[in-house]
């Protein structure tokens, strides 16, 4: 009896000491949280490395991006401990930095010697910064983004159509250098049949529910002109928001969305408009530049059949794009935010932002995109170059959602369900924005 | 034997709980039993309630935990009260519930009284028809949007069959016009079978003699409807309506998943406005007012409904 009751106890013992053990093991994992998009699963592969060199195991929580904001945020209101490491929307910063969502890395980056002067200055205003344009660092550039264009460079190259364009526009058809030179080759695309099949000119967004026809809609406003506020009084925004150029920047907006996108598409953001490029629907797509590795990989319309373009020019001249992407922060609720900073201080390493990019993500770090041999790398690289170096976004505020949620809403009313005028629609834009920073008490 | 019998049933019951467990009464033994669901309906669902009523006079944000909570008084629900985008939400939910109602109540109700003709096959049938009511809401969404597809379908195809107007131009979610129409088809769809039993179990608690007392009266077919089928009926109709009508004024769902209250803001029915006012735009305090504001409505509707339903049953 003595010795079975031994036995017993030693086999308990033994399982609790492997569980004990195993727990240990694991108790140094991080959890990573990020939206559940291709770079995600680059990231996925990259952080392998990680494990290996350190020990420290890698878990990761992907959110569709439909969701990804309201889960995480309501997370990070909610001092949750899910997330050790947040690679949160660039908007999000103002927040997570005002609400103490996030760990200030200013003291970690200067005993690290991780210098901002090493990485893309546009990713570092818009992804690690706030107040914005000030030495105040809440998150290491993690992966750049930008709005820009795909096309069917095997269409274009048709001498068929080569030639009716030519004669019908006056120059030759090619990926377009302004927004004009968009609208008309999206004209002559639209409802065309090629290879048997209705086609039609481009992808635009125009998603209602969370950002989409803003982040579209933006994409284009900046290049016509269109300013947040007066750059010498901050939050003056008459005359900026709702300017001649502005209006007709959303005119032009709605004139393409009217003419030229496929039918039924009112509600379509970057899977939708990545759907309508891959089936052949449409000639042109705007979308984030992430979703070029994958385009460039598939069998039907990659490889030689795309091509890419910036942002095109405005009837000035000018030329910008809405930027996307992401910083990577400590979250400050997190009990293990030695071992994140430890991730952080990896991943800002060149070989493995050289590696990022090589697995699909976009690094931001200098040393990478501006290597002799980045702009021949991908074919989209040159692109993507060009894109980053022009980039503006929407507000980064404390109060960005409600911001975003009247744009969204006035963009959609006049855009897609053609409700008032283009200037009805800034003007209340201008009015909705006042009373946002007039609740937050900045006006 | 009898005396026997009685005294062996009398031991063999058990002595009441109560006297076992000293000190406790029958009365209080029923509210220790009680209590745990009475202490987690104050937990989910009173002291949320009372809680939400408190927000609303404040301008708490939920995303601003840090931030002092200031008292504003009826500031939120002056707010409400004036704000034309929230009417305009208001007039699209009592436009979907209108319409809904009154084809769900039509075609259910027809629905109810051909089955009830007990005709060859009519349990067959009256499975079949039940089908989409069985089926979750998110799949019902998914499944209409892509019929609605105006390039790949079916809709679109069946309409422009019919119509002869190219498939293309069936718009149904992008149209101004055509997107709320989307969603009341869908609801009538997914939530006529439901008003088809209530509204079956009315007519099959007719009893049988009063028609035979009616056959015998020489009453038409038309006379037995107006004044028997429908008069009889009439309290089942309007609990079938009371219920649809609250159903609709929550409606979420079905719009979120067909148009996400688009295009533009013609879908936008007032539970959509409220989720984006509190947890896209996080101004807590605000939805929170909104909600008291939407509840107190519906209460209040569903109140003098019910007294209207009483009269005639009482009738």
């Amino acid at each position: 009896m003595k010795s079975t009751l031994k036995l017993a106890l030693g086999l308990t013992s033994a399982m609790l000491a492997s569980t004990a053990v195993s727990n240990v093991a694991h108790a140094e994992d991080l959890t990573l949280c990020w939206a559940a998009w291709d770079p995600a699963n680059a990231l996925v592969e990259l952080s392998k490395d990680f494990t290996k060199e350190t020990g420290i195991g890698m878990k990761f929580e992907f959110v569709p991006w439909t969701n990804y904001a309201d889960r995480f945020l309501n997370e990070l209101n909610s001092h949750g401990k899910l997330c050790d490491l947040i690679i949160g929307d660039s908007q999000w910063i103002g927040g997570a930095a005002e609400n103490g969502h996030y760990v200030k890395l200013n003291d970690f980056f200067d005993k690290e010697k991780i210098s901002m002067d090493d990485f893309v200055p546009a990713t570092v205003v818009g992804y690690s910064e706030w107040p914005k344009n000030s030495p105040n660092y809440w998150a290491l550039p993690a992966m750049g983004d930008v709005v820009g264009w795909t096309y069917r460079k095997d269409w274009f190259s048709k001498p068929e159509l080569q030639k009716e364009f030519k004669e019908k526009y006056g120059w030759d058809l090619a990926a377009p250098a302004t927004f004009d030179q968009l609208k008309q080759v999206a004209e002559f695309f639209q409802k065309r049949e090629i290879d048997g099949k209705t086609v039609y000119g481009a992808s635009i967004y125009t998603e209602r529910g969370s950002e989409g026809i803003t982040m579209g809609a933006m994409d284009v406003l900046y290049s016509f002109g269109f300013k947040y506020e007066n750059p010498d009084k901050p939050y003056e925004m008459d005359g900026f928001v709702n300017s001649d150029k502005s209006v007709k920047g959303l005119e032009f907006y709605k004139a393409l969305y009217d003419c030229c996108t496929p039918p039924g598409a009112s509600n379509s953001y970057m899977g939708e408009g990545v759907d309508a490029f891959k089936s052949g629907q449409v000639a042109m797509h705007m979308n984030f530049a992430f979703t070029w590795p994958g385009l460039q990989k598939d069998e039907n319309v990659g490889g030689d059949k795309i091509g890419y373009f910036a942002n095109p020019k405005g009837p000035d001249g000018d030329q910008f794009a809405q930027l996307g992407g992401q910083g990577i922060s400590v979250v400050s609720y997190s009990d293990k935010q030695d071992a994140a900073l430890k991730y952080i201080k990896w991943f800002a390493n060149k070989d493995v932002q050289a590696k990022w990019w090589s697995l699909g993500g976009y690094s931001c770090l200098n040393a990478v995109v501006k290597d002799r041999s980045f702009p021949a790398s991908q074919p989209y690289a040159q692109t993507f170059l060009d894109s980053m170096a022009i980039v503006k976004d929407f507000w980064a505020e404390p109060s960005y959602a409600p911001l975003l949620q009247a744009s969204q809403k006035r963009f959609h009313d006049y855009v897609v369900a053609g409700q008032g005028s283009s200037k009805d629609a800034l003007d209340g834009l201008v009015k909705d924005w006042t009373a946002v920073f007039q609740d937050d008490g900045k006006m | 034997m009898l005396n026997r019998t009685a005294d062996s049933v009398a031991r063999a019951t058990p002595e009441p709980l109560a006297r076992r467990v000293r000190g406790i009464s029958d009365k209080g033994l029923a509210w220790l039993f009680i209590s745990p669901t009475i202490l987690l309906l104050l937990a989910i669902n009173i002291f949320p309630l009372f809680w939400a009523i408190y927000l609303s006079f404040t301008n708490y944000r939920a995303n601003r935990p840090n931030e002092v909570v200031k008292n504003l008084g009826f500031a939120n629900y002056k707010r409400i009260l004036g704000d034309q985008d929230i009417w305009i939400a208001m007039q699209t939910t009592a436009h979907f519930v209108f319409w809904t109602i009154l084809l769900q109540t039509l075609i259910g109700f027809t629905l109810a009284w051909l089955i009830d003709r007990k005709f060859r096959g009519h349990a067959f049938w009256t499975t079949i028809i039940l089908v989409p009511m069985m089926l979750s809401p998110a799949v019902v969404g998914n499944f209409w949007r892509f019929l609605y597809e105006p390039q790949i379908g079916l809709f679109a195809y069946a309409v422009s069959f019919v119509s002869g107007i190219p498939p293309t131009n069936i718009q149904m979610l992008s149209n101004v016009s055509l997107a709320p129409w989307s969603i009341i088809i869908v609801d009538t769809w997914m939530w006529t079978p439901y008003v088809m039993l209530i509204c079956l179990a009315g007519l099959r608690s007719i009893p049988e003699y009063i028609y035979e007392a009616a056959e015998v009266d020489r009453a038409s077919n038309w006379r037995q409807f107006w004044s028997i089928t429908l008069p009889m009926a009439l309290p089942f109709i309007m609990l079938a309506v009371l219920f649809r009508g609250i159903e609709n004024f929550k409606m979420f769902d079905m719009v979120n998943l067909l148009t996400g209250g688009g295009p533009g803001s013609t879908t936008e029915v007032a539970s959509i406005t409220l989720k984006r006012q509190a947890f896209e735009s996080w101004r807590t305090g605000y939805s929170s007012a909104f909600a008291i504001i939407l509840f107190v409505a519906v209460f209040g509707l569903a109140n003098i409904y019910v007294k209207a339903l009483n009269k005639v049953k009482q009738r």
